[in-house]
């Protein structure tokens, strides 16, 4: 923490203490990085087609290991999780969703934090959980 | 009278004790913050606040903290309780549920000493946000009162419960990276004044948040909300305000 108390990435990234919502902020961040990450290495991948057949099917064959098809795996998950969980910040974004302005009464439960956006987080876990269960089941079913 | 009344009843032997764990550090000569620890008599209605008194009072008076109303008010004993920010007067020790209590200064505010925070950045943003109605009239120009129906009042009444405690910026991930960003209190206040029927001054205030470290940086963490001591809930205000930017609403 700087003298202007910020608490850094350290405390943007903490996933604790403020509910699943906080937590969808958490994962949203790190499969935002996971796919930047895989979008790089995906366009270094193809780029081996101009090596010919011969460089193709090398560079594929690293991902026709245990570790290669996990990695494939986690990527299906954090797409599907980023999709569907976007798609809930933007509808958010919007103001749709978010309950509408009302006296509070004690204790201050927020209408934005409500059920439908709850129910959004936990079908983009999910989903994301069913489809890389789906897409180990492909890889190493093969 | 009453001061013999309340020595006494603060030295009752009560059943049980807690571990209270305060954060202390001054900027002008500490390199680092350390914990001081005390060990606090409490009842079930203690609150955290009545317990930093009370080690202020017999244990260590320098301990540095920030309060007034002691009834969740004036929005000055905001601090990081057991992590997470919270009102010290409006916490009570046996609804934490912990043998140990760990108290620190808000996040993402500079400390002066101890558990007493600069305001300056939140006020700054409040400010800068036009936080008072817009309008080339007023109603003692006019001599008549500005009349709003119960609805248009709903529109913004649960926002003005805001006591600018800070806890919805210390709780914000934004604020922990953007030094620059304007904050979930003050955007909800914007928010506040927009949708008040009587504000003619929505282009001038929006124009101010209209900016990458303005409302655009808002991820709807919705931390703000979770933490608000008002049931103010930041983050409806700041989605409600952005759907109507982007011409949602």
């Amino acid at each position: 923490m700087g003298r202007d108390g910020k608490k850094g990435i350290g405390g943007m990234a903490d996933p604790r203490r403020y509910g699943i919502e906080r937590v969808a902020y958490w994962l949203m961040r790190l499969s935002g990085l996971g796919l930047l990450a895989y979008f790089v290495a995906h366009i270094y991948e193809t780029s081996n087609i101009l090596r010919g057949r011969v460089g193709w099917d090398e560079i594929l064959q690293m991902t026709q290991t245990i570790e290669g098809h996990i990695i494939l795996a986690l990527v299906i998950g954090m797409c599907v999780f980023h999709t569907v969980n976007g798609i809930r910040v933007m509808l958010g974004h919007g103001g749709v969703w978010v309950g509408r302005p009302a006296r509070p009464d004690y204790p201050y439960n927020p209408a934005s934090q409500n059920y439908r956006h709850k129910i959004g987080i936990y079908s983009a876990i999910i989903l994301a959980a069913v489809a890389m269960m789906y897409g180990l089941a492909v890889l190493f079913g093969e | 009278m009453a001061m013999a009344q309340e020595e006494i009843s603060a030295h009752i032997s009560p059943a049980r004790t807690i571990l209270l764990r305060i954060s202390r550090y001054n900027p002008e000569h500490d390199g680092a913050s350390t914990f001081a620890e005390f060990t606090v008599p409490y009842e079930k209605w203690t609150t955290v606040l009545d317990a930093i008194l009370e080690v202020k009072k017999h244990l260590d008076h320098s301990v540095a903290v920030r309060y007034s109303c002691r009834q969740a008010t004036c929005g000055s004993c905001g601090m990081m309780i057991n992590g997470r920010p919270r009102l010290a007067c409006f916490t009570k020790i046996s609804e934490l549920d912990s043998e140990t209590i760990t108290v620190e200064p808000m996040n993402n505010f500079p400390v002066i000493r101890d558990l007493a925070v600069k305001f300056d950045r939140l006020f700054d943003a409040h400010r800068s946000i036009k936080p008072y109605l817009v309008r080339e009239d007023s109603e003692t120009d006019t001599g008549k009162e500005f009349l709003q129906s119960p609805g248009e009042v709903e529109q913004y009444i649960q926002f003005a419960n805001c006591i600018k405690c800070g806890l919805c910026n210390a709780a914000c991930p934004t604020m922990a990276t953007d030094s620059t960003f304007v904050g979930p209190q003050a955007l909800a206040q914007a928010y506040r004044y927009v949708a008040d029927s009587r504000d003619k001054g929505k282009d001038s205030r929006l124009r101010v948040i209209d900016d990458s470290h303005g409302i655009w940086r808002c991820h709807f963490a919705g931390s703000c909300s979770q933490v608000c001591p008002k049931g103010v809930d930041p983050a409806m205000g700041i989605q409600l305000l952005r759907g109507y930017m982007l011409g949602f609403r």
